[in-house]
């Protein structure tokens, strides 16, 4: 079983984002459950999500308390929360940042965790530049397709669509092909550093 | 057809596949989804034909029900919480009357302290309304109940709750395998009714019954149940041969044979049960699982002869008869009694507390030493209960409970008694 959390705050589509990943793996034949940490939701909490991904029938209703992988949405949140908690030692990281893990302080975990699987991504200025609005879960999901190898694009795309129609799923299909781009580039420039 | 799909969207897919007439609902969490799913259903035709009515409260919600069911129209409702209770005085005229309504219940907590969150105490209040209920353990479970449950209470002309888990199920994406009209079609017939007002035809129902009828109406209600015993297995095994999966049916074991520790409960939870049980079965542990799918009726029989051969079981329940302990357990007890077995109740998960499997793991090692109290609060923060135990000893004015509670684990400022 594969476990995901995602971090964020209300309004930027947290509970979405987990769904999605969920069709995305379902789309590729997996089991997936998504949900979320049924707070009550105001905008600007922080909100939590989560995906568990398996090859069989997922019956766990626990919350995933020691993820694979961290999806985070807002980089203020670290300030706030411990997102890191219970990350396994050889857990993904996707934080949505313009800047580098190095250049907001978490060099260290960078040490830790190694570069091959983490990686930041400006991916509110990905929504904005593409579907005009600051919402950063589209961009984050195709940016850990890339990340993590576990979905194809395509995936992703099947799950835009199935989601949203017309200028907003063509909008956050071009944010999506953009992410996973820049992410594929980082990979590859550290493999070959 | 397999879909990757919301708990909430998947069952309205359902209703709406059983060609309901008539759909009344007032919107309250965690059911909300469900309804709003049909109405957008209904208002773009893909519903037709059928009525949904936007009603000014739950109580108007059954009562419309009841109107339109008595009417000859099937009729769907769903509710929780709250809701469900502001319904109670037309929740039992709709069993009293014979009205085979289908309601979701959608299992939330019961306040005050308000809660959204999921628990069972909402659908076990209305145990003894004449109400037939079912619990489904996945989302899956949940689609093929609601089909299920048409035939059922049309069959048996009562009335029926499906309980899946607020949030936890409601809330959750996952595949659910969605039939088709024509496989629905196949297995439900068009609605029959038993009784039925028309103006062509006019008769009364819901007469005064004084105290030379009314035990006889009562019990007539209680022998509808006990046909239900004999139904639900039946209408299981048809579903089977129509859809091609199980599902349904009184209760269900798991990895039950030469159990010596029993796990019972109902709902959601027993995904995260059977995979604490299959990692105790890993390390060689003679534990198994029953799950209750029919509260009510409920299965005496095929309990006890579920449990007969265990030394021991645990009644794992999300919820709480204050000042006795458990509600299933009392039910579980009764079926084995006479056995000599030893019982203990577990109450988890009240108000949307985590049900983990580290939790699981520890209270089903207690409870294969025996060493489990007779009833236990799995992880209930004692040193909070303490504290306010403590507060009340000291101080006559020591102030609302649930605030002191907040204050005390750091996560409200409001209180400031004691």
């Amino acid at each position: 079983m594969f476990q995901i959390r995602v971090h964020g705050r209300g309004g930027q589509g947290v509970v979405t984002a987990t769904e999605m990943l969920s069709v995305a793996a379902f789309e590729e034949g997996r089991h997936a459950q998504a949900f979320p940490s049924f707070g009550s939701e105001r905008t600007g909490a922080p909100v939590v999500a989560f995906c568990r991904l398996d090859d069989k029938e997922i019956r766990l209703r626990e919350p995933i308390m020691e993820p694979d992988a961290l999806i985070i949405q807002d980089p203020t949140l670290l300030h706030q929360i411990d997102v890191f908690s219970g990350l396994k030692p050889d857990g993904y990281v996707l934080l949505n940042s313009a800047h580098s893990f190095e250049q907001i302080g978490l060099g260290d975990l960078v040490k830790q965790h190694g570069h091959s699987k983490m990686s930041t991504l400006p991916a509110t200025e990905l929504g904005l530049k593409h579907v005009g609005r600051p919402i950063p879960n589209v961009p984050l999901i195709a940016g850990f397709a890339a990340l993590s190898g576990m979905f194809k694009l395509e995936s992703v795309v099947k799950a835009i669509n199935e989601k949203f129609s017309g200028k907003v799923a063509a909008g956050n299909i071009a944010a999506a092909t953009e992410a996973y781009e820049l992410v594929k580039q980082q990979m590859e420039d550290r493999a070959n550093a | 057809m397999l879909k990757q799909i919301e708990g909430s969207k998947a069952v309205a897919e359902a209703i709406a596949l059983c060609r309901p007439e008539v759909i009344c609902a007032y919107p309250i969490s965690p059911q909300t989804h469900i309804v709003e799913a049909l109405g957008e259903m209904v208002k773009s035709e893909k519903l037709t034909p059928c009525e949904f009515i936007n009603v000014e409260s739950e109580f108007a919600a059954m009562s419309v029900a009841i109107g339109s069911s008595a009417a000859g129209a099937r009729s769907y409702t769903a509710t929780a919480s709250q809701g469900l209770l502001f319904m109670v005085e037309a929740v039992y005229n709709a069993a009293g009357l014979g009205l085979p309504i289908v309601m979701t219940v959608a299992n939330r907590a019961i306040g005050a302290p308000i809660n959204i969150w999921n628990d069972h105490s909402d659908s076990l209040s209305q145990r003894d309304s004449g109400w037939m209920q079912l619990f489904a353990e996945t989302n899956q479970e949940a689609v093929d109940l609601h089909i299920q449950a048409f035939k059922l209470a049309e069959e048996l002309s009562m009335p029926i709750m499906v309980c899946m888990d607020g949030f936890i199920l409601t809330h959750a994406f996952e595949r659910v395998d969605i039939p088709t009209q024509e496989q629905v079609d196949g297995y439900l017939p068009t609605f029959d009714p038993r009784q039925s007002l028309d103006p062509k035809e006019p008769i009364s129902i819901g007469a005064m019954v004084g105290p030379e009828a009314f035990m006889e109406v009562k019990y007539l209600a209680h022998a509808k149940q006990m046909q239900a015993l004999e139904l639900i297995p039946q209408l299981a095994a048809e579903f089977k041969q129509q859809f091609g999966r199980e599902s349904g049916g009184l209760v269900r074991t798991y990895r039950a044979e030469d159990a010596e520790t029993m796990i019972v409960a109902m709902g959601s939870v027993l995904g995260t049960v059977k995979d604490t049980v299959d990692e105790m079965r890993e390390q060689g542990h003679k534990i198994g699982v029953l799950g209750i799918i029919s509260y009510r009726p409920f299965p005496l029989q095929e309990v006890r002869a579920a449990l007969v051969n265990c030394k021991r079981f645990v009644v794992l329940e999300k919820s709480l008869a204050v000042g006795m302990g458990g509600i299933v357990a009392t039910d579980v007890r009764m079926a084995v009694s006479g056995t000599g077995l030893k019982g203990f109740t577990a109450i988890a998960g009240l108000g949307g507390r985590n049900i983990t499997k580290a939790s699981l793991h520890k209270l089903f090692l207690e409870a294969e030493q025996e060493k489990l109290e007779p009833v236990t609060f799995v992880d209930l923060d004692w040193e909070v209960v303490n504290k306010q135990l403590e507060r009340e000893k000291q101080n006559r004015h020591s102030g609302p409970i649930a605030e002191n509670i907040l204050y005390d684990k750091g996560m409200s400022t409001s209180a400031k008694f004691g």
